[in-house]
């Protein structure tokens, strides 16, 4: 009788499991009548966080729809290969073009001449690169000479992996380019420097932030100009300082809508409604309070307290980024001759 | 049956005898060693998990647990785990059946192809189905084709937790079954019961104990992966986070104590894990 008693137990139980397996899947999201999903870079969720429930609500009034955005968030590199993979986004918003150009040189998921549908390079917000030092800035960093000297330790995440890692290692480049006549060999010789200080090379931004902040390793932090903000946010003005250096690269992150998916998806028209909105005085104010460097005039004017002005170089005048990511980054590049971990 | 089983005096006497022929001061050193040692890298941590999760009070914990995307990041583990646990009980049950009972060519290559989800680390477990299903992959071009979604989605997460677990159930069922070798079943047989009754009711009652263990570490498991899931998720808010990556969302996001709350129920997992495997261990033992 015992033994009776637990097979029924056992078919009961299994039984249980199947019929709330059905339910579970029957009760999966029936609020949005479209969704659509934003594939992004680590430092951007704060941002999309308060821009989403904006578009929504810009949607709403627009077409009456009640559509729903869902964010996925990992470094620039990885998630460009996970939407080549098949993530679908409907929109992508990554570190730099490279990763984008990707999605057409590798799938052609989005047209050849995707940095041309968008303003200013289909970039809505900017950035630059600058440093965060522990309060009272013990070991006196000032600009990236300061990076290379004995007994500072850097945190920045790894150029392989991260968008801005590679961000941060051009702007580097060209400021050690510009102060020793353009010499290739003195620049290699000063990156390698710097990156021989690197305490820790993190895969994303994000990483880095809580290597510098959680496990309070290393004396200066190198990462976005926005992600720099944020930290004095979360963790204290008391505890940190952000340092701007003398001569730093213009950062822009570009945005594209992923026509292949979207148009599968049945969703092209919120997709590029969604990227067009960001360039709005609404989404301009939203990306200026997020420390990003709004676009927009007027709103870059409201702002100027917050972004000092300091000397950019552009990716263009380095040459673009298919080059820099050949040049650099690529298996046998500068990056890979300089940086040894081992030594 | 019987003929395997111990004298139940000498499993009682053996600890006694080792204990007394060491002198004090090693068994004294021993016990303080394992005791700083459990405390130190169990009982501080998980502490820490329940002070965080705790540090700004208990609304703000609840709030935390019941946010949108944590409630969609439980019902997406206890989703996965609800699937894989099944199939892998009948997967386990069959290969221990088919290696304990029948001989045939590759026994042994099956048993340790059954053991290679714990020897693969779990990225790799997760990378084969990027390259098998994802867009660049094997099937990719067919798969998008016919619109079916794998990688990226819910199914993709459930195969790569199906991979990571098929080892448990099997792994705990062979050496049992090899044990009890097959008397009892080919009795059952010669007196006439079909193969379904053989099976309900002299194996099962038989391996019961072993198996819900098994069922427990596997449950444990398809609950708690990180690393495969991590590959095969694409980490869609509210959508393709299961807890573990719900977890590490939270931390990235500066989020502590929602990062904590979500590690508070899968450290209460695996507190409840621990306790129904004493259990069933002690269950096992008195059976035997």
């Amino acid at each position: 009788m015992k033994r009776l008693n637990f097979t029924r137990q056992l078919l009961l139980v299994l039984q249980l499991s199947l019929s709330a397996l059905v339910l579970l899947a029957a009760s999966d999201r029936v609020f949005a009548e479209r969704t659509i999903l934003n594939v992004s870079y680590d430092p951007t969720r704060e941002l999309y966080k308060e821009y989403n429930p904006l578009f929504v609500k810009h949607w709403k009034e627009k077409s009456g729809e009640a559509v729903e955005i869902q964010q996925s968030h990992a470094g620039s590199g990885k998630q460009s290969r996970a939407v080549l993979d098949g993530l679908e986004a409907d929109v992508v918003t990554l570190a730099l073009a490279y990763d984008i150009d990707q999605l057409y040189s590798k799938a052609r998921l989005i047209p050849e001449n995707w940095q041309t549908l968008l303003p200013s390079n289909s970039s809505p917000y900017t950035s630059t690169i600058v440093f965060v030092v522990r309060k009272g800035n013990p070991k006196q960093i000032k600009d990236w000479a300061d990076l290379t000297k004995d007994g500072v330790s850097v945190v920045t995440p790894n150029p392989k992996t991260s968008g801005g890692a590679r961000w941060n290692y051009l702007a580097a480049w060209a400021y050690a380019l510009k102060h020793n006549n353009n010499s290739e060999d003195a620049a290699k010789a000063f990156i390698g420097k710097l990156f021989k200080n690197a305490a820790v090379l993190d895969t994303g931004a994000r990483g880095s932030t809580t290597s510098f902040v959680e496990r309070e390793i290393g004396d200066v932090l190198i990462t976005w100009e926005n992600e720099a903000y944020l930290v004095l946010n979360e963790f204290g003005a008391d505890k940190y300082e952000v340092i701007t250096p003398s001569f730093s690269i213009l950062a822009e992150p570009p945005v594209a809508v992923v026509e292949k998916v979207a148009k599968k998806n049945g969703n092209l028209d919120i997709a590029t409604e969604y990227l067009s909105y960001l360039y709005t005085k609404e989404a301009q104010e939203i990306i200026a309070k997020n420390y990003y460097r709004p676009i927009d005039k007027d709103v870059a004017a409201k702002y100027t307290k917050q972004f000092p002005n300091l000397e950019l170089v552009t990716i263009a005048e380095l040459g673009g980024w298919n080059e820099a990511q050949k040049k650099h980054f690529a298996d046998d590049g500068v990056f890979d001759k300089i940086y040894d971990p081992s030594k | 049956m019987s003929a395997t089983v111990q004298p139940i005096g000498n499993t009682q006497q053996h600890p006694q005898r080792y204990a007394l022929s060491e002198p004090d001061w090693v068994r004294f050193t021993l016990i303080a060693i394992s005791i700083g040692f459990m405390i130190l890298f169990l009982c501080l941590p998980l502490g820490l998990v329940l002070y965080e999760a705790f540090s700004k009070g208990f609304g703000e914990y609840w709030s935390a647990l019941t946010q949108p995307d944590t409630l969609s990041a439980i019902g997406l583990t206890v989703l996965t785990a609800l699937v894989t646990v099944p199939l892998n009980t009948i997967f386990g049950i069959s290969a221990a059946w088919a290696i304990t009972r029948f001989e045939f060519r590759g026994k042994s290559l099956l048993t340790t192809l059954i053991d290679l989800p714990f020897s693969v680390s779990p990225v790799i477990s997760g990378v084969i189905f990027v390259l098998l299903f994802g867009m660049q992959g094997v099937f990719g071009e067919w798969l998008s084709d016919h619109d079916i979604k794998i990688i990226f989605a819910i199914p993709g997460i459930i195969l790569a937790t199906l991979f990571v677990t098929f080892p448990f159930v099997a792994r705990q069922l062979i050496p049992l079954m090899q044990e009890m070798g097959s008397e009892e079943e080919e009795a059952a047989l010669s007196l006439g019961a079909s193969g379904w009754v053989t099976f309900f009711k002299i194996t099962l009652p038989n391996i019961k104990w072993a198996l819900l263990y098994g069922v427990l570490l596997c449950n444990a498991r398809s609950m708690g992966e990180f690393g495969a899931v991590s590959v095969v998720s694409g980490h869609i808010r509210g959508l393709t986070n299961t807890l573990p990556l719900h977890v590490e969302v939270n931390y990235n996001d500066y989020d502590v104590v929602g990062a904590f709350a979500g590690a508070s129920i899968l450290a209460g997992l695996a507190i409840v894990t621990l306790i129904l495997k004493t259990f069933l261990e002690w269950k096992q033992s008195e059976n035997n």
